[in-house]
């Protein structure tokens, strides 16, 4: 176990450096920030003084080499617009981004899961065929579309709930949550069931093919012959042996819902990193955008670990191999 | 009283090819504690038989016609939930392969346990204690330390054990035994037959042993039904069946044994398939390959005919006494 864990902090280091250099190479190209930081009408000599400033003046190789030697002491610069370290700037709006995320992740299992499982029961009846063709809604329908048509439902029409914005925040380890306060939570519901719902149909068809595949076993006939009830057979039989792909694509899913909420963070003006990506790139501010994504590998690392990690808890010969090795 | 009466029983499975009559009239009664030996080639309707008992055909097959009557009551007049309280009940079922019927993510005690559960209002330390007591019975060492574990930590004939326990739990009044002991080697197949057929016996359970093997049966069975093409066709007394067999499809199954002091000397083998299911001959279903065949054969099928104590047999030209002696 402990040669697994070392090999895969290897490769993730791998991924890292191959990541700075890629990220950093690609942002050097999208412009100079300086055209944008300073206004217009400034002098050759100011402009020239802003470059030196920021370093600019240096050749892309000498710029490489200090950005990589500032990055291994855990100094990503600073943002050009906030003047705030580009990491600690990040971080701040991380604890919005992550507890929407993983909302919407609990969403899509709560959604996905029973409809997958009785749609792979049904398989063949009406009812499972409805539900596929619901979850062809989930994939198809554009994410800003959708968060605007829940807006119009539930905060327009039935005023059940707000629209934008965060709502009321508790400090918890030092983070503003809305999750725990209940009038947070209200305005968590319609950005969190928009990124779910896509989720939620993946979730959907993955637990329906999982649930027909484990249907046909042996052991599901035995546990009939057992006489146990069909609710059993499934809830405790079938899907505890489907959850292992779920849970894959899910972690996966995780990262890009973190990493890439982009849209939904600006239909409902939630204030996330995905807002605050945006806003970075329009205004060229290349520390952030360079954190960004750096942070962004180091979340789908640690969340790929943890799948690892909770394959072992599901499915007991993973541990057994694990062991061995 | 017999535990289990089947008569006439139909299976159909309704495929893309056509309607394939799996089971086609198959009739058969087992008293308490006794043995029937259901025998044939794959492909013959055995297993279907066994799971139409427990009425658990998957579709598109499906019992079209017959009775089945448990201890009395015919099956087919229960609702889903009273049957599903007869199994792993009263009727239990061992499968053919060890390795896939435990379900791989779960503890050996959550599988005994919910078993006992299913049908009893009972703790689960109570359960627990049960399971311990029936493992133990079918020979599993430590028992109470290897509920904890999962199936892949045990060999093939363990697993079959546990299999055999949980049919056991509940001290069902019949046990359907699909090939059981197939999927094992030769010296853990003997132990599990000597130890069901003790069983069986201790507790008066009735068993059907679904094989295709002849050797097993002779062991074991009390009686044997041999089946082909969805039909039974010839049926008694063990001894008497392998002994002077009647059908000349059982004469070449026996034939086709290699054993002792039969060294040197060339196997004989029937001639020719299995035949497919969904387009057999008009007459008896054997003509292709027998080699008693006639006209009268390929014209129509035989019935059933009674050719002393307890024995049937669906042939026109049936192997007599004299020339039968294998």
């Amino acid at each position: 176990m402990l040669v697994f864990l070392l090999r895969r902090l290897a490769q993730s280091v791998f991924v890292l450096i191959a990541m700075m250099i890629v990220v950093f190479f690609g942002v050097y190209m999208i412009g100079n920030p300086v055209d944008i930081l300073i206004s217009p009408d400034a002098t050759p000599l100011e402009v020239e003084e802003t470059m030196a400033r920021f370093g600019f003046d240096q050749p892309v190789h000498i710029q490489f080499l200090k950005f990589i030697g500032n990055a291994l002491q855990g100094d990503l610069g600073r943002s050009f617009v906030h003047g705030e370290p580009a990491v600690q700037l990040i971080l701040s709006y991380m604890p919005a981004t992550l507890e929407l995320a993983l909302l919407g992740l609990i969403f899509s299992v709560m959604i996905g899961v029973p409809l997958g499982v009785y749609a792979g029961y049904k398989a063949d009846r009406w009812q499972g065929r409805a539900i596929m063709t619901g979850s062809i809604f989930g994939f198809s329908l554009p994410n800003f579309w959708v968060g605007m048509l829940l807006i119009l439902i539930f905060a327009v029409e039935l005023r059940w709930l707000p629209s934008t914005g965060r709502g009321e925040t508790v400090e918890v380890l030092g983070m503003r949550l809305s999750i725990f306060s209940a009038d947070g939570l209200q305005y968590m519901i319609l950005p969190a069931l928009t990124l779910a719902l896509y989720k939620a149909s993946l979730v959907t068809r993955l637990a329906r093919a999982g649930t027909q595949e484990a249907l046909m076993q042996d052991y599901v006939k035995f546990a009939r012959a057992k006489g146990l009830s069909e609710t059993r057979i499934l809830v405790v039989h079938v899907l505890k042996n489907i959850m292992i792909p779920i849970i894959t694509v899910l972690g996966l899913e995780l990262g890009s819902m973190i990493a890439f909420a982009v849209v939904t963070e600006t239909v409902f003006a939630w204030p996330g990193m995905g807002k605050l990506l945006i806003d970075s790139i329009t205004t060229l501010d290349r520390p952030v955008i360079v954190a960004y994504l750096m942070l962004t590998v180091i979340i789908f690392i640690i969340i790929n670990f943890t799948v690892d990690v909770i394959y072992t808890l599901l499915d007991p010969r993973v541990r057994v191999r694990g062991e061995a090795t | 009283m017999s535990v289990l009466d089947v008569r006439d029983l139909q299976t159909h499975f309704f495929t893309d090819a056509g309607v394939v009559k799996a089971v086609d009239g198959v009739s058969f009664s087992l008293d308490a504690g006794e043995v029937l030996g259901l025998v044939g080639e794959s492909g013959s309707g055995k297993s279907v038989t066994g799971f139409s008992i427990l009425r658990l055909v998957d579709a598109p097959g499906r019992v079209v016609g017959g009775q089945i009557n448990f201890k009395g009551q015919d099956l087919a007049t229960l609702s889903n939930r009273e049957m599903r309280s007869l199994r792993g009940n009263r009727i239990a079922m061992i499968f053919q392969d060890p390795m896939m019927t435990l379900n791989p993510v779960l503890r050996i005690e959550t599988q005994m346990v919910e078993a006992v559960r299913a049908h009893h209002r009972v703790s689960h330390a109570a359960a627990k204690d049960r399971a311990i007591r029936v493992l133990a019975r079918v020979g599993i060492p430590s028992p109470a330390d290897r509920l904890a574990a999962y199936p892949h930590q045990f060999s093939g004939g363990m697993r079959q054990r546990v299999a055999i326990a949980i049919a056991l739990l509940n001290g069902p009044d019949l046990i359907v035994a699909d090939e059981p002991t197939t999927a094992l080697d030769v010296t853990i197949q003997s132990q599990i037959l000597a130890e069901v057929q003790e069983l069986a016996r201790e507790t008066g359970t009735a068993l059907i042993w679904i094989t295709h093997d002849l050797a097993v049966v002779a062991g074991l069975a009390d009686k044997v039904s041999v089946m082909y093409a969805g039909r039974i066709v010839e049926s008694g007394p063990t001894d008497d069946v392998l002994t002077a067999p009647g059908h000349p499809y059982t004469e070449g199954l026996l034939g086709s044994i290699p054993g002792h002091g039969r060294r040197g000397e060339r196997l004989t083998q029937i001639p020719g398939m299995a035949p497919n299911m969904a387009r057999l001959p008009v007459g008896c279903a054997f003509a292709p390959r027998c080699h008693r065949v006639d006209e009268t054969c390929r014209a129509k099928a035989p019935a059933i005919t009674d050719i002393g104590p307890k024995r049937g047999l669906r042939c026109f030209h049936p192997i007599v006494e004299t020339e039968g002696a294998a």
